[in-house]
């Protein structure tokens, strides 16, 4: 079964303003995450940020999408600060090289949008699975993408088991030790918390994956 | 949460503001992007030094931006990396043709906007990292030690290098130096609140403290009741020189640094027990730094930093420098 427009700017701010809601419902949670592993920032730079990419609506919603995603890119970097920023500006930077992208973005086009942009924050932040960090749920997600694109799989089975991946993998960060980033600095006393960019992370899929089944 | 605040969102803006007027003599603050630099140009062929991170951490780095110091300082918001377009504006704006050292200290998020800064920015630049927090187990797999107080020192040191013709090679080299030569420990006996947060970082008795916390109030090494003085200057001085190893009689710096709730009176306090207890061990104070210059908001705590001194190092320390936070000899 074949949903339409996968990627296009306006699926981009749709989404961002959905992803919007789903965080502030959770931010408490998410901040009380950070602030047992973290310090505390982690929900103010998401919430900022998907502020940020919203208010850019009217900026950029008739740009051509190369376009569009350079300036989300240019404002997540610039506007949010700490590791998110760096890591979300590399995300947007990344997707908007993917070549072709003045042509129709069918679903194939769009996962390997979503992956070239997961692999760049994987080199920027060095950091892998295993490490109790967001690149947890990010990189498993990426992987089924993967095998999602070859196009053997119905789509909304495929969404519906990256929900899955993202929630297991989120949970699991839970039991790590964190080798990456501020909790880093716990060692053992990191055990026993989610990780809270796993968290928003996963929330964020959730959303995207959601409306995209519910299409 | 109290404090002297208007509006949150306007909190890093307001406070650059008066730090603008309050040093007009010495520095100017630039916005959007954000950048402190000195209000006189960088003379041609001085290489310009570049430093930054997360506000919070007063003075540290806009008060070392001046003569015999740093060309320019990138303040993120409170504990939050800079953006890499206030690196990349504030390099455009001070290198005079000698290229641009960023020093940065080794958190997750200062590493990856300054790397993307340095990569935005096309003229000569080269960077180091500080990471001097001995609290933190060092590994090749890890975001491993933090850089902390230490980060001082290198800017003060590396700063006469530069301003007295160093190459960005040589200053780089000052500066890893000084960086390997420095060990710090840090003890909180309260914890801090970002103003953005409204609420304190951590929950800490009254009878508590954190033994190797960092400067955001990030949990160090174990969480202790608190003890006489002497005891935890000695715990503190024991775990870095576990880590520095100094010879018998090898000259150093005692750098005794307040997280920003903690007066003076202490932390003098602080420095004569450290004294006792380093003369004790055969070590040689030749040079002292007591005060607030990496700080933790409101954090009530203190951190020991020491320096292995050689004559270079020496030399530079006692260059003249004129900065807000730091100034001696002009």
């Amino acid at each position: 079964m074949e949903i339409k427009g996968y990627m296009s700017v306006n699926f981009l701010i749709s989404q961002a303003k959905s992803i919007q809601i789903v965080i502030d419902e959770n931010a408490a949670e998410i901040e009380a995450l950070d602030q047992n592993i973290g310090d505390g920032d982690h929900i103010f730079n998401v919430q900022r940020g998907l502020k940020l990419v919203v208010e850019l609506e009217d900026d950029i919603k008739n740009l051509p999408l190369q376009k569009g995603l350079n300036m989300i890119a240019m404002k997540v970097l610039s506007g949010i600060g700490g590791s998110s920023g760096a890591l979300f500006g590399t995300f947007f930077m990344s997707m908007a090289k993917t070549p072709d992208l003045d042509k129709d973005i069918d679903f194939k086009k769009a996962c390997e949008m979503v992956i070239t942009g997961i692999n760049a924050m994987k080199e920027r932040g060095k950091a892998d699975v295993g490490e109790k960090t967001m690149m947890d749920v990010l990189i498993p997600v990426s992987e089924k993408l993967n095998e999602l694109k070859s196009g053997n799989t119905d789509i909304k089975e495929g969404l519906s088991e990256i929900i899955k991946i993202a929630e297991d993998r989120m949970l699991g960060t839970k039991d790590m030790l964190a080798t990456k980033g501020r909790a880093s600095f716990l060692g053992e006393r990191a055990k026993g918390h989610i990780d809270p960019g796993a968290r928003s992370s996963q929330l964020i899929i959730d959303t995207i994956c959601k409306s995209l089944i519910n299409k | 949460m109290k404090k002297f605040i208007n509006n949150v969102d306007d909190f890093l803006k307001e406070s650059l503001n008066g730090f603008g007027k309050a040093h007009s003599d010495i520095i100017k603050v630039n916005f959007d992007p954000n950048f402190i630099s000195r209000k006189t140009k960088t003379k041609e062929g001085k290489v310009s030094l570049i430093s930054g991170g997360g506000s919070g951490h007063e003075p540290m780095h806009g008060g070392f931006v001046g003569h015999g110091m740093l060309d320019a300082a990138c303040p993120g918001f409170v504990f939050s990396a800079p953006t890499p377009d206030q690196m990349q504006a504030a390099a455009e704006h001070v290198d005079s043709g000698a290229g641009v050292l960023f020093i940065v200290k080794n958190y997750s998020g200062d590493i990856m906007n300054f790397q993307m800064g340095a990569e935005m920015y096309s003229g000569k630049n080269d960077s180091i990292i500080t990471n001097d927090d001995v609290a933190v187990e060092d590994s090749t797999f890890t975001t491993g030690r933090r850089g902390v107080a230490a980060t001082v020192l290198v800017e003060k040191i590396v700063g006469s290098l530069a301003e007295n013709g160093g190459s960005l090679e040589e200053c780089k080299r000052l500066g890893e130096k000084i960086n390997k030569n420095s060990g710090s420990m840090g003890v909180a006996f309260t914890s801090c609140t970002v103003p953005a947060a409204g609420k304190p970082t951590f929950d800490i008795g009254n009878d508590e403290m954190e033994f190797g916390v960092g400067i955001h109030g990030e949990p160090g090494r174990k969480r202790e009741k608190i003890q006489p003085s002497k005891t935890i200057v000695n715990n503190m001085l024991e775990a870095i020189l576990d880590d520095l190893k100094p010879q018998k009689n090898e000259k150093t710096l005692l750098f005794v640094n307040g997280m920003g709730g903690t007066p003076l009176t202490e932390l003098y306090l602080v420095y004569d027990d450290a004294c006792e207890i380093l003369k004790s061990k055969g070590i040689e104070i030749t040079r002292s730094l007591v005060g607030n210059y990496c700080t933790s908001l409101e954090m009530q705590g203190a951190s020991i930093t020491l320096l292995k001194c050689d004559d270079e190092t020496l030399k530079n320390w006692d260059a003249p420098v004129h900065t807000a936070a730091m100034r001696w000899g002009m």
